[in-house]
């Protein structure tokens, strides 16, 4: 029996009595982190990184039971032995190791990414038998370019732009702090926030992560009032009523899919920012080899290639996890 | 190339047409005469490709370590072979050269990119080409790459329309618009003189070009009929295009702004005999050889796909010239007079060369809307697609103007198929499988019948590229193999038999009219029933 089995639920660790980021209500529930598609209302315990107590609530609501770990703390479960490791995904993101005395040690890599974020702990690589990991962006035309460059190009683009404002399309949680935090290091000019944003990027600030500062939209204003100024907003305002405020706003979107001209056109956005929380190809590839895992699971995005390209050019046991996310490629 | 790659990375981003002809008019205002220039041949579109696709996606794959199937899953999933390519340079290992040496390659200007770079990569010879691909990509970043790639292999598509780019010429050379239109529309040469022929007034007019074409819209729900207002004639089903003859010399274009007098001799020599400093805007037909007739457009396509225009072709499907509109006589331009002034010439004119290559789209009686629609049904008897309704007042403008030209095509043909196959979309349809192939019955077996790619909204192509996923049988390649359980309502123009599919029909302008929620896959209809509907040999 392997330690980890796919149902309709989620990944299932039966040894251990406990899903990961399932998809129904269970009894207990780890959680790799706060995204809407990882951590869903209805489970009687959930168990996450400390770090991510603060937005899981935030998510969650405060009637939901949360149980915190600290990073490498070692917690037993039925038979096996659990601890949570830094992601680098998100603010409190974990990759969930496992370990059985026969099984041996698995590691759930959740959503990950190596490149520098000032918001959360960075990615830890760790040794395991098996390896399960996101490919979400696992195709090498995603190769990103250093964050701090691409956060310098969008404040440029900011600032460039004076007599219309710009609105930056960003995730409210997770990509909206972590260009706030680069910005932090650029100006000390405010930066007006959608209002769904507010509640996570408090989350953030009561966490001891150091932002660029914001403030609600001006209830009554013209448009005037945004001449030259910075606004980020999730995506699904694009187009919306909400959106009428702004007289012939710059738009741009600042995601991993932003590489892919196609997706820009289609999302009909006038520019695009290659920022992702996501590893990209030579991130995955590089991950996989540090786990030295003698058997490598893929889920999410291009899993089927990814596992082909693993053992046809790697050399590496390699597997594509069953088509449970298919079509649904989580934007994040 | 740098240059030029900012500003075709500047197009992509702008939405806004003023935005692109404000920065195309930066960049002609900018940049040498000669870079201009070849700027605007190439947003044109009117540089023949140097490579194909494939033979671009083979000298990386032979340049690169990656192997085949995953430049495939690349391919598919950016939608276009020359985007992917730059985005997998990182693939390809590092060149001879020093870092200034490819500094100062990507810095060069187009012009030198144009007349001294891209002849390295000569079409038969694939060792050089790779030679020189490889140098370039190693000199250039993703963008530069994907700029160059698109000058090698064709088609920019930045949503850069032909009149945009001339008003941006003019306003950045403060010339009028119109010498500008004539002097880009056709063939040209790219060089410096273009625009310094441009700028001085004296320069003698190119004696083969073609008028930018006035196009018709689409006949609005509100419309009301005027009969004495309108001009009504026949919408033929060819190739648009103008029969131009100035200083002894005939032109044939294309709607295209092809010059395609070389695919039809029948009618060069007797139109020769049109005085010299005549334009005029109609129909080229194939015209059948037992009616008095035009053939049905399948036979046109079959005489332009021949490489070799014997005589028994020419007589199999000879071609004939329906005059619609007098743009130039005697030398003078007719544009700003009246439809009826121009048509009035116009009947003066084919009357006294009286060629029979020559005849005039016929104007046609309608009392009412009642009648109006009585003739658009009548019209695929007479082998046309639908009507045109034209403003006799009108004078003849420049591109599509609305409210001057309606066309008014009869209903079109409907048919109820399954969708049997799909693949990944290019441009804003990466990613999506949003190509499809929709397949009719043949007893108990499923036939592929046509592809569709449009007629969908973003939101049932989004649900449909969900359920593709989900219902996938086999893959081959970038094609799926879904389960036949779907069924959409196509339509199309015409219907011809074919040799090449399965089916053994070919439609014309296919296109997605409704998802059939409504009907399971074994009510769809048969290849009967799509033979049925085979224009009756007029």
């Amino acid at each position: 029996m392997a330690l980890i089995d796919v149902t309709p639920e989620g990944l299932r660790c039966a040894l251990g009595g406990f899903y990961v980021d399932p998809a129904a209500s269970v009894d207990r529930a780890i959680l790799t982190h706060a995204h809407a598609d990882h951590a869903r209302p209805g489970s009687v315990e959930y168990v996450c990184a400390q770090s991510s107590l603060e937005v899981l609530r935030a998510r969650l609501g405060d009637d939901a039971k949360l149980v915190g770990l600290e990073y490498g703390e070692r917690r037993r479960f039925g038979d096996v032995t659990v601890s949570l490791h830094p992601a680098g995904h998100v603010l409190g993101s974990a990759q969930v190791r496992i370990e059985h005395e026969r099984e041996g040690v698995w590691v759930i890599s959740g959503d990950y990414k190596r490149d520098p974020d000032p918001t959360c702990a960075p990615f830890e690589p760790l040794a395991c038998d098996t390896f399960i990991t996101e490919a979400t962006f696992a195709l090498p035309v995603y190769v990103w370019t250093d964050p701090r460059v691409v956060a310098k190009e969008l404040f440029d683009c900011w600032r460039s732009e004076r007599t219309h404002a710009t609105l930056v399309f960003c995730y409210a949680f997770g990509k909206a702090q972590r260009i706030l935090a680069h910005l932090a290091e650029l100006t000390d000019e405010p930066v007006f926030l959608h209002g769904a944003m507010e509640r996570l990027t408090d989350a953030y600030r009561r966490a001891g992560v150091s932002l660029a500062k914001t403030s609600p939209l001006p209830e009554s204003a013209s448009h005037k009032d945004y001449a030259g100024r910075l606004v980020l907003c999730p995506p699904s305002a694009n187009r919306s009523p909400w959106m009428k405020r702004f007289k012939s706003p710059q738009t741009a979107f600042a995601s991993g899919w932003m590489a892919v001209r196609g997706q820009k056109t289609r999302r009909g956005y006038e520019r695009g920012f290659v920022l992702s929380d996501h590893a990209d190809w030579p991130s995955l590839v590089k991950t996989v080899e540090e786990t030295r895992a003698k058997r490598v699971l893929v889920t999410h995005g291009s899993s089927d290639a990814f596992a082909r390209y693993l053992r046809e050019s790697r050399g590496i046991d390699a597997a594509p996890l069953g088509h449970l996310y298919e079509g649904d490629e989580g934007d994040t | 190339m740098k240059r030029f790659a900012a500003l075709y990375r500047a197009l992509d981003g702008a939405t806004a047409t003023s935005e692109k002809v404000s920065l195309l008019e930066a960049y002609v205002r900018e940049v040498s005469r000669a870079d201009a220039a070849w700027a605007v041949y190439l947003l044109l579109d009117k540089k023949k490709s140097a490579l194909s696709s494939g033979a671009l996606r083979q000298r990386f794959l032979e340049a690169s370590a990656m192997p085949e199937w995953l430049f495939e899953e690349c391919r598919g999933h950016v939608g276009d072979t020359a985007e992917t390519v730059a985005l997998l340079l990182h693939a390809l290992p590092r060149s001879d050269g020093t870092d200034e040496s490819r500094e100062a390659l990507a810095a060069l200007p187009l012009s030198t990119w144009m007349e001294d770079e891209l002849p390295r990569c000569p079409r038969d010879d694939v060792d050089k080409q790779r030679a020189a691909l490889v140098r370039w990509w190693s000199a250039l970043s993703p963008w530069e790459a994907l700029a160059l790639n698109k000058v090698l292999t064709g088609a920019f598509r930045v949503g850069v329309s032909g009149g945009l780019v001339q008003r941006a010429v003019a306003s950045a050379l403060g010339v009028e618009l119109s010498r500008v239109q004539r002097a880009l529309t056709g063939d040209f040469a790219p060089s410096a003189a273009l625009l310094t022929d441009l700028e001085s007034s004296t320069a003698a007019a190119d004696d083969s070009k073609p008028y930018p074409f006035l196009l018709a819209h689409p006949l609005e729900d509100d419309f009301v009929f005027d009969p004495a207002r309108w001009q009504l004639e026949y919408k033929w089903d060819g190739i648009r295009g103008q029969v131009i003859k100035r200083a002894g010399q005939l032109f044939l274009w294309s709607r295209g702004e092809e010059l395609v007098t070389p695919s039809f001799p029948d009618l060069r020599e007797p139109l020769s005999s049109l005085p010299d400093g005549t334009a005029i805007d109609g129909e080229i037909l194939a015209w059948s050889t037992t009616d008095d007739a035009p053939a049905p457009f399948a036979t046109l396509q079959t005489r332009l796909q021949r490489k070799n225009l014997t005589p028994a072709v020419l007589r199999g499907a000879p071609a004939r010239v329906v005059a619609y509109d007098l743009l130039e006589l005697g030398g003078e331009d007719l544009r700003e007079r009246p439809l009826a002034e121009r048509r009035a010439a116009l009947e003066k004119l084919v009357t006294d060369v009286a060629l029979p290559v020559l005849s005039i789209s016929a104007v046609l009686e309608a009392k009412s809307r009642e009648e109006l629609e009585a003739l658009r049904e009548a019209a695929h008897e007479r082998g046309a697609e639908g009507l045109m309704l034209k403003d006799r007042e009108s004078v003849y403008g420049i591109g599509r103007k609305r409210g001057v030209w309606w066309k008014h095509k009869r209903e079109p043909m409907t048919v109820d198929a399954v969708l049997v196959y799909a693949q990944a979309g290019s441009g804003r349809r990466a990613n999506l499988f949003t190509d499809y192939t929709f397949a009719l019955w043949k007893g108990d077996e499923l036939v592929s019948f046509a592809k569709a790619y449009s007629g969908l909204s973003d939101e049932e192509l989004a649900e449909l590229d969900k359920w593709i996923r989900k219902n996938t049988r086999e893959k081959h390649g970038p094609v799926r193999v879904v389960e036949p359980e779907l069924v959409f309502e196509l339509a199309f123009e015409g219907i011809a038999k074919s040799a090449r599919h399965k089916s053994g029909l070919a439609v014309r302008f296919p296109r997605i009219l409704r998802w059939r929620r409504d009907k399971p896959a074994r009510e769809a209809d048969s290849v009967t029933l799509a033979e049925a509907l085979l224009n009756p040999p007029k």
